[in-house]
């Protein structure tokens, strides 16, 4: 399944000066993923894409991702 | 920590005495897209983007420097034999008041290399998209080059470089493919 959040563990020496930030993240919106747009994709009521910034869920990526359970 | 091989990466070979050539290469030794920008703009993202892709930066930051030598010979042979009369024909006269014959960090329009030529926004897939750009302008500012130039053994030396600029291209393209892979499921090969 898609996620918008990826992470990796970063290298920590024990001669580092502070205690180290274990996980970093960063993320990937969905538009790295999509490639050319198919036609006829679901949309969103008109009201809300005008809010949103974007007519097609797909292309919706809220920030901050919100984090699921299962992820660190 | 770096080790020298006291060689080019490419041979380098110019036919004759040129310094409106010079003028020109200029641009990718101290230009926004030359190899001085190109090498400091991956070996300082290093330390701010996933482990997977730290060595990727390393090694093609290196490299980048192995082509800086490449350019420096170059402008430095096209203009060691040339008199002053003849860098001032050559739109160099600006150059010979300021620096003699030595080299220096600007581009072909005389403009000194900024630290504005590079960036570093610590979101790894703005960064590996801002070098895949780079590397596509290197390219495109080698094929200018080229076009201008009728020196073949230079060409040669230029064309080689151009190559590269296409394999980097390539592999940033592969390593924001490696951070696009979804990480809560299994690989399977």
């Amino acid at each position: 399944m898609y996620t918008p959040i990826k992470w990796y563990h970063p290298y920590a020496s024990t001669a580092d000066p502070c205690p180290p930030i274990e996980w970093k993240y960063y993320q990937t919106p969905p538009n790295l993923y999509l490639g050319f747009q198919p036609t006829g994709l679901p949309q969103f009521p008109l009201k809300e894409a005008l809010y949103k910034g974007t007519l097609w869920p797909v292309l919706f990526d809220p920030y901050p991702a919100p984090i699921r359970g299962d992820e660190h | 920590m770096w080790t020298y091989e006291k060689k080019l990466q490419y041979p380098v070979k110019v036919s004759e005495c040129n310094p409106r050539l010079a003028k020109f290469l200029i641009e990718q030794y101290g230009g926004a897209d030359g190899e001085l920008s190109a090498a400091l703009r991956y070996l300082n993202q290093r330390y701010s983007i996933p482990d997977k892709v730290i060595g990727l930066l390393t090694d093609i930051g290196t490299e980048e420097f192995a082509h800086l030598e490449m350019i420096a010979a170059m402008v430095y042979k096209l203009t060691k034999d040339a008199t002053p009369e003849q860098l001032k024909e050559a739109g160099l006269g600006a150059h010979y008041a300021n620096h003699d014959k030595a080299l220096f960090y600007h581009n072909a329009a005389g403009a000194p290399w900024t630290a504005t030529y590079i960036q570093a926004k610590g979101d790894p897939i703005a960064d590996l998209y801002e070098d895949i750009a780079a590397e596509e302008k290197a390219r495109a500012t080698y094929q200018w080059i080229i076009n201008m130039s009728d020196d073949p053994c230079l060409n040669d030396s230029l064309k080689f470089l151009r190559e590269r600029e296409i394999v980097h291209s390539q592999r940033f393209r592969e390593a924001v493919e490696i951070l696009k892979q979804e990480q809560n499921k299994k690989q399977f090969y």
